[in-house]
């Protein structure tokens, strides 16, 4: 579970500064679906990125399950990355050189899993997104939709608790992008996962159990999805 | 996923892989190029000076000729006083002469031989044996002649006069270790022995012994007596040697000069005591002139000495210019690569890879790089030093000749070690291992350096900046 509590970010800009995010304060449960809209340049990516610990914030706290990860040093960051939370990004940044497979298996690295289980679990993630048949190609041999289910199955590989999704259909024509809204939505029921998508498509929206703005660096929970949960 | 990675990424970057280790590749092979031939003319030189000096000889001793003395080589024509004989008249004269040396006393080369530090002490008798004859016409006149080898004219009388000399060193048999025939090889018969220290034997050089048709049997004559030829001796490569050897006693006897000697050969008991014995000598032999390998090495002009200069100067700073060059590019190609893959290692940090195994990654493809532009300069290098060896023309040192004798033709001196020698030399370019070493050393560390660099690069990227660049 995330808990944010009046956290901002301040970049520097020129001789100026950005205030990215003005005190955010939210609570995503586990197993919940947020996605979160709103115009460009208002402070979503800059969100994920902290919810991500890509990021720390200016100020204000951000829990993950009971753990400050602003207290956290960037070595128990790297570590929080490689174990709770996986990232789906909108161009895929699937390593070029690499086939499926060892994409997919490049995300176990970190945890030291030995080459033979990386194989397995890799294959088995593959599989689980349909591209079973696709392990030993390389991303410039796949679609679009095929190289973001590479991606899907990299993030979750790894069994996270947390899936980040920023922009997940921003390059899919709208045939693909609902083949992996629905793939998506699969996968958070079967693993209980706590998914929050940034995007600017209504109807990839919709599909979360919540939906919440930002805008000017606030975050507003404005509606709930019709299927709720 | 480590050697996968590594591998497929290279191939990615096949052309500017290629492209760098090309770079280290030239440095590197400039280095072992540039190493092998300062080495080459390392033990050129060294050749250079041991045919100057013979092999084991460390030092020598000259004297320089006092103010007024070794005035032209007087002949003694009989028949009369000098511009009163008659027209007509045949003369024939051969005499052996010092050639413009000082001398020193024999007992000198036992005072050497006893100092301290000293190991073996040798006395030489460098001298020419010049031949005259022909006929006096009208007018009369002593004809005249000078010392020095090999030149005919004909003297002041006018007559018709033929003249031809040749060099003669009188060797101590005792200590053929040292000396003139010490670095020559006996291709035929045998050298000189202490047996025959007063016998009209002769060791003939193998190049004079071609000329005149001379072997082992032959006979050739010194100052008018015949002397047998015991041994032809080949001299070192580069080695400018004597005409004829005969025993030192003989040449003392045939040249007038009992008890004398122009050159002592020295040898040290180690090459650190080298300066020590010098010092030595000069102390017991105030008025010699010393010289050793280093005053010698100081004195050697000619192409030798440019290539030395060209090899340690403009070779050395050209294969480091070459070098930093080739590590530079190899650092900005690396940079450059990582900055084109800022959201790669962003992503990678994204999934949790940590900095230093982002950077082990970059580091063990410009290591890659490195050691494959190591083994290429290798071969470039080997090809190169090769080239050099085939292609390099022979290499001429001289050691200067002093001016500072005086009395006419016989003031002419010049150090008996040096004798105004010019030696040829063909210039070798060896490659050590020691050298094969230091550029797989130098390659590694440039693969290193560019890895550094980029691995600092990547380390710097905060995972959120990265994954927010645009490609």
């Amino acid at each position: 579970m995330y808990r944010l509590t009046d956290v901002t970010k301040d970049y520097p800009k020129g001789r100026g500064v950005v205030h990215a995010l003005q005190g955010v304060n939210a609570v995503i449960g586990d197993g919940d679906w947020l996605a979160i809209q709103g115009p460009t340049g208002h402070g979503k990516s800059t969100l994920l990125q902290i919810l991500g610990a890509l990021d720390r914030p200016t100020s204000g706290t951000v829990e993950l399950n009971g753990q400050d990860l602003t207290g956290l040093r960037e070595s128990q960051l790297t570590k929080v990355r490689a174990t709770s939370i996986g990232f789906i990004f909108q161009t895929f940044n699937l390593i070029p050189t690499l086939s499926a497979q060892e994409n997919v298996e490049a995300a176990l690295v970190p945890l030291d899993v030995d080459a033979g289980q990386r194989r397995e679990r890799a294959r088995q993630a593959l599989a689980e997104v349909g591209l079973g048949d696709r392990a030993r190609h390389l991303p410039s041999e796949l679609s679009g939709g095929q190289q973001q289910r590479v991606a899907i199955a990299r993030a979750l590989v790894k069994k996270p608790g947390v899936l980040l999704a920023d922009e997940p259909t921003g390059n899919l024509d709208e045939g693909t992008r609902d083949e992996i809204m629905t793939l998506l939505e699969q996968l958070w029921r079967e693993h209980g996962l706590t998914l929050v998508t940034v995007t600017h498509d209504s109807s990839v929206a919709r599909r979360a159990q919540r939906i919440a703005i930002m805008r000017n660096g606030l975050l507003t929970v404005r509606d709930s999805a019709p299927h709720g949960t | 996923m480590f050697i996968t990675y590594l591998l497929r990424e290279l191939r990615r970057r096949m052309r500017q892989a290629i492209f760098i280790a090309a770079g280290l590749a030239l440095g590197v092979g400039l280095v072992i190029t540039v190493t092998a031939a300062s080495d080459g003319v390392s033990a050129t030189q060294g050749t250079v000076l041991r045919s100057l000096y013979g092999v084991g000889t460390d030092v020598t001793v000259t004297q320089s000729p006092t103010a007024g003395s070794g005035g032209g080589t007087r002949f003694n024509f009989g028949g009369g006083p000098p511009g009163q004989q008659n027209a007509g008249t045949s003369f024939s004269r051969d005499i052996l002469a010092g050639g413009g040396m000082g001398t020193i006393k024999s007992s000198s080369v036992t005072t050497v031989s006893g100092l301290k530090d000293v190991s073996g002490a040798a006395g030489a008798l460098v001298l020419n044996d010049v031949k005259l004859s022909g006929t006096v016409s009208a007018g009369g006149g002593q004809p005249g002649a000078q010392g020095g080898s090999g030149s005919g004219s004909a003297g002041s009388g006018g007559g018709s006069v033929n003249s031809s000399s040749f060099t003669v060193t009188g060797v101590d048999p005792a200590h053929d270790a040292l000396g003139p025939l010490s670095s020559g090889t006996v291709t035929s018969g045998h050298n000189i022995t202490t047996a025959e220290s007063d016998s009209n034997v002769a060791v003939v050089d193998s190049n004079y012994a071609k000329a005149q048709n001379l072997k082992v049997g032959s006979s050739v004559t010194v100052a008018g007596k015949t002397f047998g030829v015991i041994g032809i001796v080949q001299a070192a490569q580069g080695e400018s040697s004597a005409n004829v050897y005969i025993p030192l006693a003989r040449a003392q006897a045939l040249a007038n000069m009992p008890g004398e000697v122009n050159t002592i050969y020295v040898s040290a008991a180690s090459a650190a005591d080298i300066s020590a014995v010098s010092s030595e000598i000069s102390r017991a032999l105030p008025s010699a002139t010393v010289t050793t390998s280093s005053n010698l090495a100081s004195e050697v002009t000619g192409s030798l000495s440019s290539a030395s200069t060209l090899a340690n100067s403009l070779g050395k700073w050209l294969a480091v210019a070459v070098l930093a060059a080739a590590f530079g590019l190899a650092s900005i190609l690396t940079m450059s690569a990582v900055s084109r893959r800022v959201r790669e290692f962003g992503t990678l940090k994204a999934m949790g890879w940590r900095s230093r195994r982002i950077i082990r990654q970059i580091m063990g493809e410009a290591l890659v790089i490195g050691i494959v532009g190591g083994a290429a300069g290798v071969g470039i290098g080997y090809g190169a030093a090769a080239l050099v060896e085939a292609l390099a023309p022979p290499l001429t040192a001289s050691t200067a000749s002093t001016a500072s004798g005086s009395g006419g033709p016989g003031g002419r001196f010049a150090r008996a070690a040096s004798s105004a020698h010019t030696v040829s030399v063909h210039l070798t370019a060896p490659v050590t291992l020691g050298a094969v070493a230091l550029a797989v050393v130098l390659a590694i560390a440039g693969g290193l350096i560019a890895g550094s660099l980029g691995g600092w690069r990547a380390v710097r990227l905060r995972p959120a900046a990265a994954l927010a660049r645009i490609e």
